[in-house]
């Protein structure tokens, strides 16, 4: 099966490096399924989870807070802002954040930054999502 | 014995200087490490997102940043990253040195040099040579962060922007290992096209959602990366300088107590020697 150099990197470390057969991920304006051969692209990406499924027909799932995606004839870059192993990502966290978020939103009068609040929001909800289907993942 | 009073001080103060080195070598071999640890880790990113700035300078792209467009050169600027503190050795004075060539250069084809400064060193190097000081940041740190540094590239890129300056370059400290830092100057805007032949093809990205607003994003994200990249690496650096310094000033020391103790102990046989001949002078007197 055809193969594509795939480098997920973060302002903190590398994630990922390596061949891979697919990735999916959510762009700016939407999901995005990428394969070898895609043409050059470049989008920014959403919070959201990344999947890479290998060589060996094995998929890894990481989460990406935000940033770019480049798509190059031989070469798939993504810069994240923060990226993690979606193992790593801590449930019971995600869940918290998202209800801190929901609660700064509701509770607007009080003078919460309403921009920040949102994006904290979609935040936490791309963790819980990307957990989710970790999870489904794992059940299959 | 009164003998060698003044040696004998001497000696105490190069110990009480050495005990200083000894304690400020150790301290900077292990802030080192860390710097080391935190420079390692932010490579990637900055190495990355710079190819991916070097594919989009290769690209011939709808839309034309005026990051992307190389003018005619009446002005540069220079963000320098210097250290905040000294006894470092050479590190500040030898990238100062590189700079100010490269300013002497610029000045004989009659362009002249904006400079923003990073750490406390070239803020007092630049005050008192002199230069057009356009933003200056002090008290970094060692653990600067992005939000720290933002101000300082702010004014530089606004002044690109509005066409004040021409060039911007960076001047910070490379770190090879330990022994060894080399200053070095990048330029960052207008950004460079990576040389790679496979690229020279008329091409250009698919964007989404849209280029202006992309490339926007991507060369903010990579000057404010490039910037930060270049204080850590730099904190690295000065560590490393730091601890070479002053493991040299502690065998410095070392090598001077020896010979004040060589003295010392010469002064003070003959004192003896002389007092003996005294006394012997004196029995035969009687």
């Amino acid at each position: 099966m055809a193969t594509i150099h795939c480098d997920i990197v973060s302002a903190e470390h590398e994630i990922f490096s390596g061949a891979v057969t697919m990735i999916s991920l959510v762009g700016s304006i939407g999901e995005l399924g990428i394969l070898p051969g895609h043409a050059p692209l470049l989008t920014g990406i959403r919070p959201g989870p990344v999947h890479l499924t290998l060589e060996n027909g094995e998929d890894e799932v990481f989460f990406a807070s935000g940033g770019f995606l480049e798509v190059q004839p031989g070469i798939i870059t993504i810069l994240a802002d923060t990226a993690a192993r979606a193992e790593d990502l801590d449930e019971a966290a995600a869940v918290e954040a998202r209800e801190a978020a929901e609660r700064a939103l509701a509770d607007q009068a009080a003078g919460t930054d309403f921009s920040l609040a949102a994006a904290q929001l979609a935040e936490a909800l791309a963790q819980s999502r990307t957990l989710e289907e970790l999870r489904k993942r794992r059940r299959r | 014995m009164a003998v060698g009073k003044e040696i004998r001080n001497k000696i105490d103060n190069v110990e009480n200087t050495q005990k200083i080195t000894r304690a400020m070598q150790m301290v900077a071999a292990s802030k080192m490490r860390r710097t080391q640890e935190r420079m390692r880790q932010g490579r990637p990113y900055a190495e990355k997102i710079r190819q991916m700035i070097g594919h989009l300078a290769n690209s011939s792209p709808e839309y034309r940043h005026t990051y992307m467009v190389s003018r005619d050169v009446k002005r540069v600027g220079y963000i320098v990253v210097s250290s905040d503190r000294g006894l470092c050795g050479g590190l500040n004075v030898n990238l100062f040195r590189m700079l100010v060539r490269e300013m002497v250069d610029w000045q004989s084809k009659k362009v002249e040099v904006d400079l923003g400064l990073i750490g406390n060193k070239a803020g007092a190097f630049f005050r008192s040579v002199g230069g057009n000081v356009v933003a200056a940041l002090h008290d970094v740190g060692e653990k600067p962060t992005v939000a720290d540094l933002v101000g300082g590239i702010k004014v530089m890129l606004d002044a690109y922007e509005e066409g004040r300056i021409d060039k911007l370059f960076i001047v910070s400290n490379q770190f090879v290992n330990t022994m060894t830092q080399r200053p070095v100057s990048r330029q960052l805007l207008p950004l460079d096209a990576e040389d790679d032949s496979s690229m020279k093809h008329r091409w250009d990205y698919i964007y989404e959602p849209d280029a202006r607003q992309l490339i926007e994003g991507l060369v903010m994200r990579f000057i404010e990366s490039q910037v930060y990249q270049a204080v850590i690496e730099n904190g690295a650096c000065e560590q490393a300088a730091k601890m070479v310094a002053m493991k040299a000033a502690t065998d410095n020391a070392e090598t001077l107590i020896e010979e004040l103790k060589l003295i010392y102990n010469n002064a003070r046989q003959a004192a003896i020697t002389q007092e003996i001949a005294e006394i012997v002078g004196g029995a035969a007197a009687v």
